[in-house]
């Protein structure tokens, strides 16, 4: 989750109150952000996914102003009328939007404008996916003509200088050479046309979303006014962002302006920051938190989250502010009213519901089992489901078919588990230098292919028991089996089988009722040899999903 | 562990002590005592007993106990027949001598003869023609070797000491002859002999008995062997035992170690942690680890988008670089789908877009036992309300193990379906939880989970270390999560908790791998789960 950090002194300037950082450890965090650290003059905290629009010091700010009470309610942006035109056409399927405002009467400072990169980034990394969703820009008003085009070119006549680059590369160069070009060039692999602002003197402006010309595109300490673009796949998302940043941009001290987006016969005044209304189910929201809250209260709870409040006879409206992209649902003006209540002033209850409880009839067999096993002086180990291909397989000496992963970081990780032996096994390699007699189990889950299954996947559970001493034979290991037979009240049939990790002779399939459920026997001097062992091993695996089916009616 | 040094059962000055001394004693301190005041050194100790090495260690360790002795360590230079020495027994000259006649003999016919080596042959002809007991006749590139004195008598000093050290053991118990052993006078022909490969030094450290003065008054009593050690049944049978004593034990002396059957103590927190869930009412929930994405995630309206679902966070199923896929529930999935792009009859709007079915097809190992949640909800009925279930499964995430991060745990998972749950139940079940594992308080902070609004992260408060402990994450799940499964609308209260996260600290440890090490002996002494 993306961290931002703010500046104390500006953060407790603008939201007008003075805090310890003790407090505002205590108090931001339940607002619904992490603070990860207070500092001499810094505030780090992590913006969950949902609140875009507290990616930015003035945004956590504004909320952190009506949660602490020094602001109430809906914060007002005035959008001043304008002659600005931005005509889209809509040229490219898959990046067809795009939406714009303007900015004036900003005065950066270098702190200022790391302020805004920082929001573009957040946002272009979080809310808009990597820029998969859309892309950021901003331009110095001055150098662009009116009316603005949002169209598409083949990129074999796309060239221009991009962004802090020294030269004019082609479209192609700045994907090969340009850092950004390479970081977000899989955005747009196989296009043959790239999206483009030219403006009505014809310079290209930028190539959305990878970036901005270097001469039509750079803010500086001059800039006082902005074009800020948002363009994308979705209309809805763009307008989001555009609205969280140029917020942003009006709480810095600037005046927005709108730009008229003309769609071919369809005009929208862009940024639309009209607050939309949402009725408010004060029932559902009492009963989902469990307070028993008046309307007013309610009402004054939201204020706190920076919404406002507006009253059509009998029904109250939530105003959600148009920054707010993550309410869809009254739950979360639920969530909202909560957080303002405070999860710290909820007192706990327990329901006074009767249930019946019930274990898994599964578990309690296992559980048995396990219990009958340490009752024979065994040790219980626990393992992982994953293991490598090479110990399940070459090192068992045994050809087995393991289901693979696909993206597993680590080679020793790379398969689920065929079979649990090699696991047991695979502990006695590295228990050598431990005290003998090493008489250890393990239940755990093994996996196989069968296309009977929505998977494609069978997951038993069996269990594995291994003896190593100096011992270890096939007596012992049967005993361990006919405790087991005799403790769950089953009876088996034991046949001479042949299998490679065993040795000849000396490995037997066990059957209840006709279905083969169990390998018995004594390990193969050439596995022990391959994990260097020098002590012998007597083993036992047996299927209990299977046992479980066949002797519990 | 008794401390010898300080720890003494009897005192030389009470007479009456050793008598009971002696009747402490057990057979086999009896019957290494007779060889004490002779043999100090361990080994020769061993020799003369007869006992096993073990059964020497220990009676010499518990008559430490008693005071009787004192075990030192001494280096001792012991002097060994080299290995070839050993075979021959005696002299390779003498050997050479015994082996010739007035016959002459080549070197050839002489080693297959004498099974000397070539070199210890031309060694002992320089010898014995120096001493002009032979005679070297050279005939043509061949050298003959015949006898010229047969008295050969007279015993070099190096053939003295060789005999000496051989015979040793046989007139000294098998004892080692040791370096000494040797006056001036034998050092030099020693070295002669060490020159010649023929004996070597063998350093060693070696255990000696130093008797005290009570040991020394105990080895001149008359110790009885009579008397009763292990109690038999015959000895009950036959009343044996009435006109016998019993030896007396050293109660305080330590025994060996057992190592018992015992559960894994990460099946033992399972076991404690599933009997709370159940103490309050919930049913346990089971099911596959490899599921679809669309259970594991789509089900729970986390978007196709979603960071969650890139593949360095998640495991997925396939083979060389083919993504695997399962089947989905025909009839939900539509449903799914429409909740997706536009809320369907949920009150909602949606995430937009398209919702792509191959996507929700992709195989995966669960990335949380939330999916279990899922599908048990997707099955149950209106009139099975209220109704509670949790599970203790297994989760997985695609990270490189270290110290801090684990590939596969285990997560405890909790739901209540109850047309009139809160937030405030939610507190409730979750402070209950934390109270019986032992933590005191529990806090929550708001958080985001995409399934879940209200969502909160859990902190609870170790009053051992006093400190508040991020324990997992909690919520109501969304109605795009619940209505779509349950058919109906109903809140749900959902929870997650990482289960190691609550075993570290109650075990101590630091290094999450070390849960799943598998060490024996770290196993064997591990603590019960005592709760």
């Amino acid at each position: 989750m993306p961290t931002i950090n703010v500046n104390k002194k500006e953060f407790l300037k603008n939201i007008g109150k003075k805090l310890s950082d003790e407090a505002i450890e205590e108090k931001i965090s339940m607002m619904g952000v992490a603070v990860e650290e207070v500092k001499d003059n810094e505030i780090i905290v992590e913006v969950f996914p949902n609140r875009p629009d507290l990616l930015s010091e003035y945004g956590l700010a504004r909320a952190a102003s009506t949660f602490l009470g020094t602001s109430k309610g809906l914060k007002k942006y005035n959008v001043n009328e304008s002659n600005y035109v931005l005509r889209v056409e809509k040229t490219l399927e898959n990046w067809s939007y795009a939406v714009a405002a303007v900015v004036k009467g900003l005065r950066l400072n270098d702190t200022k404008i790391r302020e805004i990169i920082q929001i573009q980034e957040k946002l272009g990394i979080t809310f808009l996916r990597n820029r998969k969703k859309g892309g950021l820009g901003l331009y110095p008003l001055e150098k662009i003509k009116f009316p603005v085009k949002f169209t598409s070119e083949l990129k074999e006549k796309i060239k221009y200088r991009p962004l802090e680059y020294p030269k004019v590369l082609s479209a192609e160069e700045i994907l090969e050479k340009h850092p950004t070009g390479i970081k977000y060039k899989h955005l747009v692999q196989g296009w043959k046309k790239f999206p483009i602002f030219i403006d009505s003197k014809n310079t290209l402006m930028s190539m959305p979303p990878i970036i901005n010309s270097h001469d039509v595109g750079k803010i500086t300490e001059d800039t006082t006014d902005v074009f800020v673009e948002c363009t994308g796949p979705d209309f809805k998302t763009i307008n989001a962002a555009l609205n969280i940043l140029v917020t942003a941009l009006a709480d810095m001290g600037g005046r927005i302006y709108e730009v008229k987006c003309v769609y071919g016969k369809k005009t929208y005044i862009i940024p639309n920051l009209k607050s939309e209304e949402v009725k408010i189910d004060v029932d559902y929201i009492k009963k989902r938190i469990g307070l028993d809250l008046k309307p007013y209260e309610v009402s004054r709870l939201l204020e706190k989250m920076g919404y406002g409040i507006k009253k059509k006879g009998k029904d109250l409206f939530a105003l959600v502010p148009a920054y707010r992209a993550d309410v869809i649902h009254q739950i979360d003006l639920a969530e909202d009213v909560a957080i303002a209540y405070g999860y710290d002033n909820l007192k706990e209850e327990i329901p006074n519901v009767a249930t019946i409880a019930e274990e898994n009839k599964f578990e309690v067999f296992k559980r048995k089992i396990s219990n009958v096993l340490t009752g024979l002086g065994l040790l219980e180990t626990h393992t992982y489901n994953l293991t490598s291909k090479e110990n399940q397989t070459i090192k068992m000496n045994i050809n087995i078919k393991c289901v693979e992963l696909l993206n597993s970081l680590n080679e020793e990780y790379n398969v689920l588990r065929a079979w649990m032996i090699p696991s047991l096994i695979q502990i006695l390699k590295e228990n050598k230098h431990n005290e003998y007699p090493q008489n250890i189990f393990c239940s755990g889950n093994v996996f196989s292919h069968d296309s009977e299954k929505d998977t494609g996947i069978k997951e038993s559970i069996r269990l594995a028991v291994v003896l190593s001493s100096t011992n270890a034979n096939f007596t012992e290991i049967k005993q361990i089996l006919d405790s087991l037979a005799k403790a769950l009240d089953f009876k088996y049939q034991i046949k001479e089988v042949e299998h490679s990790s065993f040795i000849p002779g000396r490995i037997g399939r066990i059957s209840v009722n006709s279905v083969d459920i169990a390998y018995i026997g004594e390990i193969h001097p050439q596995v022990l040899e391959n994990f260097n062992l020098e002590m012998p091993v007597a083993a036992l695996e047996i299927n209990l999903s299977d046992l479980y089916g066949l002797i519990i009616k | 562990m008794i401390d010898p040094k300080t720890y003494k059962l009897f005192s030389l000055n009470n007479s009456m002590d050793i008598k009971r001394l002696i009747e402490s004693l057990s057979s086999s301190e009896k019957k290494v005592i007779p060889f004490l005041e002779k043999y100090p050194y361990f080994s020769d100790l061993v020799k003369n007993s007869k006992l096993p090495d073990i059964e020497v260690h220990r009676a010499l360790q518990w008559l430490e106990s008693k005071g009787v002795l004192n075990i030192k360590t001494k280096e001792n230079k012991i002097v060994l027949l080299s290995d070839k020495a050993k075979n021959y027994k005696e002299l390779p000259e003498r050997i050479l001598f015994n082996n010739l006649s007035e016959k002459e003999l080549t070197l050839e016919e002489i080693k297959n003869k004498t099974n000397l080596n070539y070199q210890e042959i031309n060694i002992s002809i320089g010898l014995l023609k120096r001493d002009n007991l032979i005679e070297v006749i050279k005939d043509n590139k061949n050298l003959k070797i015949k006898i010229k004195n047969t008295n050969y008598e007279k015993k070099s000093p190096e053939e003295q000491l060789f005999l000496r050290i051989v015979e040793h053991p046989k007139f000294f118990n098998g004892e080692s002859f040791t370096f000494d052993k040797l006056n001036d006078g034998d050092i030099r022909t020693f070295e002669n002999l060490k020159s010649r490969g023929l004996v070597n030094i063998d350093t060693k450290q070696e255990r000696l008995a130093i008797l005290t003065d009570l040991g020394r008054q105990l080895v001149k009593e008359k110790i009885d062997l009579d008397i009763i050690e292990q109690i038999t049944p015959q000895i009950i049978r036959n009343h044996e035992w009435k006109n016998k004593k019993f030896r007396i034990y050293d109660i305080k002396s330590e025994v060996p170690t057992i190592n018992r059957g015992k559960r894994h103590f990460v099946d033992q927190s399972i076991g404690y942690i599933k009997r709370i869930w159940l103490d309050l009412g919930f049913q346990e929930m089971s099911g596959d680890i490899v599921q679809t994405a669309f259970w594991d995630l789509d089900a729970l309206f986390v978007p196709q988008d979603h960071p969650a679902r890139e593949m360095q966070d998640t495991f997925y199923l396939g083979n060389k670089g083919v993504m695997a896929k399962g089947k989905l529930p025909e009839e939900l999935s539509t449903r799914i789908k429409k909740v997706h792009e536009n809320g369907y009859n949920t009150g909602s709007k949606g995430w937009g877009g398209k919702w792509s079915t191959e996507i929700a097809k992709e195989l995966l190992l669960r990335t949380h036992t939330t999916v279990l949640s899922a599908k048990t909800l997707s099955k149950l009925k209106k009139e099975d309300l209220p109704a509670k279930f949790f599970a203790v499964g297994k989760v997985y995430r695609n990270e490189a193990l270290d110290w801090k991060h684990l590939f596969e745990f285990y997560q405890v998972e909790g739901i209540v379906v109850d047309p009139y749950a809160n937030l405030r139940n939610l507190l409730g079940y979750l402070k209950e939880f934390f109270r019986k594992m032992g933590y005191t308080d529990v806090k929550i902070k708001p958080s985001f989970f995409g399934y879940t609004e209200p969502s909160a992260e859990i902190f609870a408060f170790n009053p051992v270390k006093r400190q508040w402990v991020e324990v997992g994450g909690s919520g109501i799940f969304r109605p795009e999560v619940t209505k779509p499964l349950l058919g109906f609308e109903c809140p749900v209260l959902a929870w997650g908790l990482g289960m190691e996260r609550i075993i570290t600290n109650y075990y101590g440890i630091s290094d999450l791998r070390e849960i799943y090490k598998n060490d024996l002996k770290q196993l064997r002494e591990a603590k019960e789960f005592l709760m």
